[in-house]
């Protein structure tokens, strides 16, 4: 049962002690309690503050109610509605995620103090991976100069929070999507024998950095490498290229043996899901996943398919904490993951059938 | 120059702003040249001009001028 804190905390107060736990290490039955308590403060703070939230779910939430209890918002919304739960003058920036030609973007309103609490639970997601030093970084992509429209923003912003982790960043695309072999080399030479992190998006990487190393018949060598990807695996499903050959491919090409693919999505920044040594993506402390039935939307059981509505803690300039997105996930396990992470543990099939293109990879695909 | 100037300099050079705005009360996001881009670039002037190498930590608190000061004082920066 959600209730609020006893001890009238705030939301930011809340929000801050979430953020001071361990991140994986929370069991689902506390966090149903504390994240859920959050989430029913954002609940209550959106259906006062943005009125089309309050037009949707008017009504009080029944005291009984659990986290799977809570209303949601259909992700596309943010693309037909400005949704907003702060004044104006308080937005900080608009964040539009991906869409192409004939493709809406969604756009995502932020103030300084959602911004700031998504940087700092991005960093405390990844210093679990990365631990709290910064390695050079080698990017897959083009500058955001060379970037365009939607693009630059949901590109941009997608590596701009990994960028935290990097120093002397390095891109390894030119603005045409060739491979910049001359940036590429230099990295490689200089850091062959130092931990580097690179980063790129789940496309990108394989189509022009693994398949052009590949065609060229060239390879390069970061053996301490981590290669950290995330935006969709759609266009790779056609391709069929799972996760498997995925890594099979990186490390053939580039020797790096450490790649840890993550689930996140511009509506969401900085509550990301990240894969585990075991395959799983795990919701940290500030999240969580449920599954739902894609006919009658009611929380599916564990090993089954559905569609993954996401909560996060983080949104409060936005009515975006809860929203039931157009990918198809399956939670495997509560808290008994063999990597030993608490909480929930899934994995993510792919997009409902015919739904636009979306995933910051995937419209890099579409535009090209 | 002093470190104080230093420190003024480096956010002058990578926020693209007169040094004279540069106080301690100056705040991320307050401003549109120090926002999250500027950030970055501001972080790596930093560890130039002071030689230093700032983790993951240091770049979410650093969070005002006065913030700065304190977390280059845990490198042995010292502000008169």
């Amino acid at each position: 049962m959600l209730k609020e804190t006893a001890n009238n905390m705030s939301y930011p107060e809340q929000l801050e002690a979430l953020l001071g736990q361990a991140v994986y290490e929370l069991p689902q039955a506390e966090k149903e309690q504390q994240l859920g308590s959050l989430l029913l403060a954002l609940h209550r703070h959106h259906q006062l503050q943005c009125n089309e939230y309050s037009q949707l779910y008017p009504q009080p939430l029944k005291a009984t109610e659990n986290m799977a209890g809570l209303p949601y918002l259909a992700v596309r919304l943010f693309k037909l509605l400005d949704l907003k739960s702060v004044a104006d003058d308080e937005v900080l920036k608009c964040l539009s995620s991906s869409g192409t030609t004939g493709q809406i973007p969604a756009r995502i309103y932020l103030d300084a103090v959602t911004s700031r609490w998504q940087s700092k639970t991005l960093v405390k997601i990844l210093q679990q991976f990365l631990g709290k030093q910064r390695l050079p970084m080698l990017i897959i992509d083009c500058q955001a100069s060379h970037m365009s429209g939607a693009a630059l923003n949901a590109r941009s912003a997608g590596i701009q929070g990994l960028a935290m982790f990097g120093r002397n960043h390095t891109y390894a695309l030119n603005a045409d999507m060739s491979p910049n072999w001359a940036a590429i080399d230099a990295f490689c030479a200089q850091h062959q024998h130092e931990k580097v992190l690179i980063f790129g998006f789940t496309f990108m990487v394989w189509q022009y950095f693994v398949k052009a190393l590949q065609q060229q018949g060239r390879s390069i060598n970061l053996p301490q490498g981590h290669l950290f990807h995330s935006g969709g695996w759609k266009k790779l499903q056609s391709e069929s290229v799972d996760n498997a050959t995925f890594k099979q491919g990186v490390e053939a090409s580039t020797g790096i043996q450490q790649v840890t693919n993550f689930y996140g999505m511009a509506e969401q920044v900085g509550t990301v899901f990240m894969e585990c040594s075991h395959g799983y993506l795990h919701a940290p402390a500030t999240a969580d996943v449920i599954m739902r039935n894609c006919f009658d939307l009611s929380e599916q059981p564990t090993g089954e398919q559905g569609l993954i509505q996401v909560l996060s803690a983080l949104p409060f300039s936005y009515p975006g904490f809860s929203l039931l997105t157009e990918d198809l996930g399956t939670v495997h396990g509560v808290d008994d993951c063999e990597c030993g992470r608490k909480g929930k543990y899934f994995t993510v099939q792919g997009r409902l059938p015919k739904v636009e293109l979306r995933g910051c990879s995937d419209t890099a695909a579409a535009a090209v | 120059m002093d470190t104080q100037q230093q420190l003024q300099q480096a956010f002058s050079d990578a926020l693209g702003i007169p040094a004279a705005s540069v106080t301690d009360d100056l705040t991320y996001n307050t401003i549109p040249e120090w926002d999250s881009t500027a950030h970055m670039i501001l972080i790596a002037e930093l560890e130039n001009v002071f030689d230093v190498m700032l983790d993951t930590d240091d770049i979410i608190d650093m969070s005002s001028v006065a913030q700065a000061k304190l977390i280059l004082q845990k490198y042995d920066v010292s502000f008169g």
